[in-house]
């Protein structure tokens, strides 16, 4: 797989580390102890696109939301994750 | 030995291609390793033999087909061992109850340490199963030498210190295993049904399942199991619910076939590495998940570098083989890195999911522990720690001690 990072372009995956799933967000402070649980532990894990955290380790040090489709590995977008938008 | 001088022509089917009645007492979604194994367990254990097994696509097509064979039950914590310990002795007796032979071989299961710490730690593990009846026995490195005498002993960033051995660990043979439990399963009169995909549960006024509707129509049931690893999210989302739990892709080896070189099973410490010799002379190895989430069967070669760089660490003779093919399957990577068999929050469904790449060992204790939550409405006594709600209460089993980060169980 090659991620095109948009400071470096396209490169190779193992320039990177997984952060997993970036559906998930972190609940107010004072939220119930159920919706921690959720955030921490459920996940949706689709068969299709997902959006996810990558972390450009051995690059720009970004991180990004790649947007890949778990069934074939295809990505289709990759951001700056400050600047994604939900 | 007359079927083999009759070109092939005669044999029996091994069990029943069954096509899809109206109702079942219980249906078991998966036709894997666990699902056949539970429904074997339901009816020579409990009797119930008003059973289904749906499987999308062909028996042994699955994760059964895809792993690398290793049986162990070497674990350290308490909601674990007994469970892995319970299933090490059914495997024991699985080629007796099944009337089949799985060509189970208790070769040993040697996990090979490099410092100080790492020799605390499997000293730590190999008391913990020596007190739950297990065995284990702690290897200093003439020891180590003796039996594996192709290891690279003087590498001066990994020296192997020593190795904790298991000795009633080792490996049987994955298909036969499925073959096996199908055979006794159907012989018993439960219904094994190929080609069936689950596409939705059937509910009732209450939000109960009551059945499943699937390609090959509507099919009733007072309970549902599901074993399907790897697709367990998908399944379960079908009911409305979200699992702790991502797929992932994990890769495996095997080069041409060899002369016997490897005694065992031989995992290396300082990087994740295993490898045993089939019995028709393959090395079979593999090493980590790819790391991302994934429902594709195949991995990328980032991981391929990886698992050569690790072999070629602990064994440097192994450069000399060639590969045959790699493969990869999908794991139920769970957040704590240990399994779930529990009843759904939804009535009239369980759960057998989150196996991360444990689950061929497991099958039989899988299998006899689902059976028994399925028939009897409570957990096994070595599977109580398996609860869906552990994360929720705080009473995770985390063997590695990663936290919930599925890709680094």
């Amino acid at each position: 797989m090659r991620i095109p990072c948009p400071y470096c372009g396209n490169r190779d995956s193992s320039e990177f580390s997984y952060r997993s799933d970036a559906a998930p967000v972190r609940p107010a402070a004072d939220a119930p102890v159920a919706a921690f649980h959720d955030y921490v532990y459920l996940r949706d894990n689709p068969a299709g696109p997902i959006s996810e955290h990558w972390y450009h380790a051995a690059g720009c040090r970004a991180w990004l939301v790649v947007t890949r489709d778990t069934r074939t590995h295809e990505i289709s977008a990759a951001a700056i994750a400050q600047e994604f938008v939900r | 030995m007359r079927n083999a001088l009759s070109g092939h022509k005669k044999w029996q089917p091994a069990w029943r291609d069954a096509a899809p009645r109206e109702a079942y007492d219980i249906i078991i979604v998966g036709g894997g390793g666990h699902g056949l194994a539970t429904a074997h367990y339901l009816a020579s254990v409990h009797g119930i033999t008003n059973v289904a097994v749906i499987e999308k696509g062909w028996i042994g097509g699955g994760n059964v087909g895809r792993n690398t064979t290793i049986v162990r039950a070497n674990y350290l914590l308490e909601g674990n061992e007994p469970f892995y310990e319970w299933s090490l002795r059914l495997w024991e007796g699985l080629e007796q109850d099944l009337n089949y032979n799985a060509m189970m071989s208790q070769r040993g299961v040697l996990n090979l340490f490099h410092s100080d710490a790492q020799r605390d730690a499997a000293a730590r593990r190999g008391n913990a199963m020596l007190l739950h009846g297990s065995d284990a026995e702690l290897l200093d490195r003439d020891a180590v030498r003796k039996l594996a005498p192709f290891l690279n002993f003087d590498s001066a960033r990994f020296p192997i210190e020593g190795g904790l051995l298991q000795r009633r660990g080792g490996s049987a043979r994955h298909d036969a295993v499925a073959w096996g439990y199908a055979r006794a399963a159907s012989g018993r009169g439960v219904d094994i049904i190929q080609n069936c995909e689950v596409l939705g549960f059937l509910r009732d006024a209450r939000g109960a399942v009551t059945g499943v509707e699937t390609t090959r129509g509507a099919i009733r049931a007072g309970k549902v199991g599901i074993a399907v690893a790897g697709n367990s999210s998908r399944v379960a989302g079908m009911a409305g619910l979200r699992l702790p739990i991502e797929s992932h892709v994990l890769q495996a080896f095997v080069s041409e076939a060899l002369k016997p070189v490897i005694p065992g099973v031989i995992t290396f410490g300082a990087a994740h590495f295993y490898i045993s010799q089939s019995d028709k002379g393959g090395l079979v190895f593999g090493g980590d998940v790819d790391g991302y989430n994934s429902y594709a069967q195949r991995g990328n070669l980032p991981i391929v570098e990886d698992t050569c760089e690790s072999a070629m660490a602990l064994m440097p003779m192994i450069g000399r083989a060639r590969l045959l093919r790699s493969w990869g399957g999908i794991m139920d990577m769970s957040m704590d890195g240990s399994p779930i068999i529990d009843r759904a929050p939804v009535d009239g469904l369980y759960v057998n999911a989150g196996w991360c790449y444990g689950g061929f060992k497991a099958t039989p204790a899988s299998g006899w522990c689902f059976a028994h939550l399925l028939a009897t409405d409570r957990p096994h006594e070595v599977a109580t720690a398996y609860r869906l709600d552990r994360f929720a209460t705080g009473r995770i089993i985390d063997e590695k001690g990663q936290g919930p980060q599925p890709n680094l169980h």
